[in-house]
């Protein structure tokens, strides 16, 4: 069997649509516009696509671009889905094809909820969450119908080191995810600026929670002229940026392990690398978003390349689990199976 | 202030109150020592905004005069009327959005009371607010709708109002169920007039309410007669 190439460059196209998606629902939530068009699915009363482009100010510039790059996704997924139910012969491939168009229809209703129930933090939370969920669906459309996938023969790695890879390859990707989760609590509870330093957090590095220590904070967003934080928002910023520790500890240990492998081909290793150097964009832009009082286009990109953190992350389980076999059992081992014939 | 004025002055007639006669209260609301630095607004993201102003525009957060002079604190009676009840006023509150900034950026009306909301500006706006007691909303306001009429049914304490087209534009309002209540203006002042003979305790109330929290004081309003009522803000910084 091998891949179907035009549908495999379409899904390609579909992934990385929603990761440009997913900056401009970024700009959305980084520049509080979510709100600026009251009413979905229409926009100020007219069909979305006969908005006039004059009438495309302030806020509306974010939310109604947004709306409509979702749709743009929305279309190519229900087309991907579609080609994949004709054209694949696996039934999870195709069932999966469904579960897409499934997550891109929920995300749409709840970016529609979010702005009839005024941004309900729930519900915010959970279409920042899907939306780069639905990335990784998308990823794994895209991933399971190139040639890479088709390809029988699996490269053997010796136990030890293959568990060990698995177990680096899976810590990584899950407190990227985590941290995706914590970061998108964060960013709707309106705790993003709960602390303004960085490396420290309130001067410390373990920020005290007490009242006097919150108090020297909040009198300094007070000169500034933020709003003052609870001890709430306190937490859930800081426990960022421990998750970012943690995340980072297991992004740098999968890659050297990768990198160490004398089994682990090229491609590998480098994809190794390279999720470091996103690790490293990906904390500049967050101490940047920090200290810049999080200006927009900052504060959206550092959603927005750890949605290619997370992706990347993905893909290269995905390569992992897929390419590499454990290296068969030693012969001694075969002896004990029933009907087997010592090898030698 | 202007605002309230004028239809404070249409609620002359007040029920019951006028067998014990009425006065009122007015005084000046100071704050000590400086607000945040204020940056000017950029208001580029919307040309019909920035084209509105020659002159660099301020937030309204906390606007304090040289002098200390403290305006857009809310002044209203939070005690001493309980068991009366007051006629609606028939006139309208305006808010108006005008050069992408809410006139007035603080206000009062009475439940039932009638807030009109303009749209001065050849540009779109969305009148969110963020009440709790009453519905919380948002409704547009596309530049062809130069009005509409909001009424908020149930008395509820200051909450905002903003506009997501233009994240600048903020503004406060306050419900209550009674007339007595007021805006400082610029220079500090306020005044509550047509108030029945009686002792009250009186709010002082700013945005800023976490380091500038609302202060009450008594007062004994006596017929024919002005009390005087002056407020001090200062910073609170709570040290251990
Ligand atoms: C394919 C579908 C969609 C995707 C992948 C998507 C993605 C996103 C992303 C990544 C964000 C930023 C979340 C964050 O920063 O935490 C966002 C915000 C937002 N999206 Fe969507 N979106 C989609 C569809 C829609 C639709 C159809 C609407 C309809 C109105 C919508 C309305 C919003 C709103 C209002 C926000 C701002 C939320 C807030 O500030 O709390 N989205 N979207
Ligand atoms: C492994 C490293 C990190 C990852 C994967 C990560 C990921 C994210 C994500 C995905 C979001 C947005 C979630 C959403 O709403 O969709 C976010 C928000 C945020 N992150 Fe990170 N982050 C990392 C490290 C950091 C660091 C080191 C800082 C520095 C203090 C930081 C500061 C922030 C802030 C302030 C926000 C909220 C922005 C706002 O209020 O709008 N992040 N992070």
């Amino acid at each position: 069997m091998t891949n179907n190439r035009p549908l495999h460059l379409f899904a390609n196209v579909t992934a990385v649509t929603t990761l440009g998606l997913i900056f401009a629902g970024a700009l959305v939530t980084s520049t509080g516009s979510g709100l600026s068009v009251p009413d979905w699915p229409n926009t100020y009363g007219r069909f979305m696509f006969a908005f006039p482009w004059s009438d495309m100010v302030g806020g509306i510039i974010f939310e109604h671009s947004h709306r409509m790059i979702a749709s743009v996704v929305g279309l190519l997924t229900a087309v991907l889905a579609v080609w994949i139910w004709r054209s694949d012969a696996r039934a999870w491939v195709r069932w999966l094809g469904w579960a897409a168009l499934a997550a891109v229809i929920v995300q749409g209703v709840l970016g529609g909820l979010t702005v009839l129930f005024l941004l309900p933090t729930p519900i915010s939370v959970l279409h920042g969450a899907l939306a780069q969920t639905f990335f990784l669906i998308a990823i794994t459309l895209a991933y399971v119908t190139s040639r890479e996938f088709f390809q029988t023969g699996r490269i053997p790695v010796s136990g030890g080191a293959h568990h060990r890879l698995r177990r680096w390859a899976w810590a990584a990707l899950g407190l990227v995810y985590l941290q995706l989760l914590i970061g998108a609590v964060m960013r709707h509870t309106g705790s993003g600026l709960a602390f303004t330093d960085f490396p420290l957090t309130g001067g410390a590095l373990w920020p005290s929670f007490g009242p006097a220590a919150m108090e020297q904070v909040n009198w300094a967003h007070w000169q500034l002229g933020l709003a003052e934080a609870t001890r709430g928002q306190m937490m859930i910023h800081f426990l960022h940026r421990l998750t970012a520790l943690a995340a980072s500890i297991a992004i740098v240990g999968l890659a050297l392990n990768l990198w160490r492998n004398p089994e682990i081909d090229r491609r590998l290793k480098m994809m190794g690398a390279v999720s470091v150097v996103l690790l490293l964009v990906q904390i500049s832009l967050g101490a940047a978003t920090v200290l810049t009082l999080r200006q927009y286009l900052i504060t959206s990109g550092h959603v927005w390349n750890g949605a290619a953190l997370l992706g990347w992350s993905y893909l290269l389980v995905l390569r992992l689990l897929r390419h590499y076999a454990l290296e068969p059992a030693p012969a001694r081992l075969q002896v004990l199976a029933p009907e087997g014939v010592p090898a030698a | 202030m202007k605002y309230t004025m004028r239809y404070l002055s249409l609620l002359a007639v007040l029920g019951g109150s006028m067998l014990w006669g009425q006065g009122s209260i007015s005084g000046q609301v100071k704050m000590v020592g400086s607000g945040p630095p204020l940056r000017a607004i950029k208001m580029d993201a919307d040309p019909v905004c920035s084209a509105a102003h020659t002159k660099p525009v301020y937030p309204e957060t906390v606007t304090v005069a040289e002098d200390g002079s403290l305006a857009n604190v809310i002044i209203s009676i939070t005690a001493g009327l309980e068991g009366q009840t007051f006629a609606t006023p028939t006139a309208v509150v305006v808010l108006d959005q005008s050069g992408c900034q809410y006139l007035p950026h603080v206000w009062g009306v009475m439940a039932g009371q009638t807030l009109e909301i303009r749209n001065s500006d050849a540009t779109m706006h969305n009148i969110h607010s963020q009440s709790k007691v009453n519905r919380a909303f948002n409704i547009a306001m596309p530049k062809v709708i130069k009005k509409k009429n909001q009424v908020f049914k149930k008395a509820e304490a200051p909450f905002k109002i903003k506009c997501d087209v233009h994240p600048w534009m903020v503004t406060w309002g306050a419900v209550f169920d009674h007339p007595f209540f007021a805006v400082t203006d610029a220079a500090g002042g306020y005044s509550l007039e047509n108030v029945p003979a009686g002792t009250y305790t009186v709010q002082a109330w700013h945005e800023s309410s976490k380091r500038l929290p609302a202060q009450t004081q008594t007062v004994t309003v006596t017929d024919g007669a002005a009390a005087g009522l002056d407020f001090t803000f200062t910073p609170v910084r709570r040290r251990k």
